[in-house]
């Protein structure tokens, strides 16, 4: 599950590759891909073998968020969502590097992961406060890319089976700290989503949006058009 | 003005005098940095060199992102999106290069989108498949570190240092781009014919990336004497045959050439007529990609004017309310606030 969120929020970054606003984010968009793509390889290895995971699984089968499978948009958009992602992403990844009871493995890479994701939460916290406290553009962009994300912020919490956390403590700080970064934004914070609302999604029991077929059929498009082959 | 002032040597020394310890330092091999008096046309080459180079870079990203998506392997994926990556690194270098000789990055991704200044070749040619990751790397590759070797010790400093840098990273993807094709060599019958169908789309287009034959080279005879250019375009395009024979071999591929041989009383290997025409049709604009590629990249700069907008304004109000808020001038701070402004407002 944490893999998929990894995997395809990776793959969806890695679209902006030669089309971002400046070099500067060409690079960071980049970076921050191959972050996610290296834990989405560490986790997908922990359940089975990455490639047929990713490669030959089909929709129903993927257990990431409706989050981040959603389209890049414009810039904005894009930053709503990883703003969203990595403040939950860091929140987990740090009570799971610090849980004796979770699986060693998973704690090891928790404890390497927490410090990319300071960095993407970091990156998207910036550029949310530039936009939003920005010039008048922005600032609806912003607002816009903001509202239209949150509805698929509801299952960022759903309890993931195996892993021992406190959702609702972890929610709870997730509310609170983008919170923060939208105020300092001088963006309005959206009501806080329901988990049990039709918007919350169902990525979690494979119940994806329609975007994320598409992307699936561009990603897997070669790999299945060459069965057992090695590359 | 803005100018440094002259040093007491340059304030005692006439025009002649300049010239003259331009050219000794360049006869002893020594480096000319930003500060140094160059003469103008020296100036205006390295514009324009580093320029196109910088230029190259951020278009090369394109022909590879187009693969980003559909990546066959993770490991193969996450070596591409790293590679891209690199590029756009690359880009920033050379950009920083060329901005110490007194242009902006932004005059120059202006001329860039306005067809005013040029990229390489290559990269108007498509991407067909997943091969062409390989032969890319390969080739494209190959052929860059073939040329940009011996800009490492190019007379400017700052385009030497840069290429220093490149260089390391360009031999990585180049040996990334051999095991790619290896990898598709050895697989599957259908693998290996894509692999050979790529290095017979990409290996007339890699020989043409040295340049015009050396006697319809305009610019070179000058670059040699200024070294700026250490080697004339056929004698790299020849090193560069001769290093990638033996590779083809043993990569199980050929080159699509009948006329290549080894020619025992040259002690290199002889090859074939490159099409002229067809790179002259390229540098015209006339290329398969040229349109598209110059399209994308003008789409991306348009399309992310509001970001780099809002990131200047979010600076400026920062720095305003900074201003306000410190009735102590704090000199450190203030050189803080304008820095991120300067870096904001360019980037």
């Amino acid at each position: 599950m944490l893999g998929d969120d990894a995997l395809v929020l990776s793959h969806r970054l890695a679209e902006w590759a030669g089309h971002a606003p400046v070099l500067e984010e060409d690079v960071a968009l980049a970076n921050i891909a191959l972050d996610l793509l290296g834990q989405a390889r560490a986790l997908l290895s922990l359940a089975g073998d990455e490639d047929e995971l990713a490669f030959l699984r089909e929709e129903r089968q993927f257990r990431n968020i409706q989050l981040v499978e959603q389209p890049n948009g414009d810039f904005a958009r894009t930053i709503a969502r990883q703003l969203y992602f990595s403040v939950a992403q860091e929140l987990r990844f740090t009570a799971l590097a610090g849980d004796d009871d979770c699986p060693r493995p998973i704690r090891e890479l928790a404890a390497k992961a927490v410090k990319e994701t300071a960095y993407h939460r970091d990156h998207a916290t910036e550029w949310t406060l530039r936009l939003g406290d920005g010039t008048e553009e922005s600032h609806r962009r912003m607002r816009r890319g903001t509202e239209t994300m949150w509805r698929f912020t509801g299952e960022l919490f759903t309890p993931v089976p195996g892993l021992a956390l406190d959702d609702g403590a972890l929610r709870e700080s997730w509310h609170t700290q983008v919170a923060a970064v939208l105020a300092e934004a001088t963006l309005p914070v959206p009501e806080l989503p329901d988990g049990d609302a039709w918007t919350a999604g169902g990525g979690r029991d494979g119940i994806h949006t329609e975007p994320f077929g598409r992307m699936l059929a561009e990603m897997q498009h070669l790999h299945r058009s060459h069965p057992g082959a090695s590359w | 003005m803005t100018t440094a002032p002259p040093s007491v040597e340059e304030r005692d020394q006439g025009p002649a005098d300049l010239q003259r310890a331009f050219d000794e330092a360049v006869a002893a091999e020594e480096r000319i940095e930003p500060r140094d008096w160059m003469p103008d046309a020296y100036r205006a080459t390295l514009v324009r060199q580093i320029a196109q180079h910088a230029h190259s870079e951020i278009i090369g990203m394109q022909p590879e992102a187009n693969w980003i998506t559909r990546a066959p392997s993770l490991r193969r994926k996450a070596i591409l999106i790293a590679k891209v990556q690199d590029e756009a690194g690359h880009g920033l270098y050379l950009y920083s290069a060329a901005e110490t000789l007194g242009v902006s990055r932004d005059e120059l991704l202006d001329k860039l989108h306005a067809g005013r200044q040029r990229y390489s070749s290559i990269f108007n040619y498509p991407t067909l498949t997943w091969a062409d990751m390989g032969a890319i790397g390969w080739l494209v590759d190959g052929a860059a570190i073939t040329n940009q070797v011996p800009l490492c010790r190019c007379s400017y400093g700052p385009y030497a240092r840069a290429m220093v840098r490149i260089c390391k990273e360009e031999s990585f993807h180049q040996r990334q781009g051999y095991e790619l094709l290896l990898a598709l060599s050895r697989g599957t019958e259908a693998q290996h014919a894509m692999a050979q169908d790529a290095v017979n789309r990409w290996w007339w287009p890699s020989l043409m990336m040295f340049g015009p034959p050396d006697d319809e080279s305009s610019h070179s005879a000058q670059s040699m004497e200024w070294k700026i250019k250490r080697h004339s375009n056929d004698e790299l395009r020849q090193r560069f045959v001769d290093i990638c024979v033996p590779q083809a071999e043993s990569l199980g591929l050929t080159l699509p050439d009948p006329d290549l041989r080894w020619n025992e009383e040259r002690g290199r290997h002889d090859f074939g007529a490159i099409d002229w025409e067809e790179f002259k049709q390229i540098l015209k604009g006339n290329g398969p990609c040229n349109e598209q590629r110059i399209t994308q990249r003008r789409r991306a700069h348009e399309e992310g004017a509001w970001v780099r907008e809002a990131a200047a304004a979010y600076a400026a109000k920062r720095a305003a309310r900074h201003g306000a808020a410190t009735t102590h001038h704090n000199h450190q701070d203030e050189h803080r606030a304008q820095h991120a402004h300067d870096g904001e407002a360019r980037g």
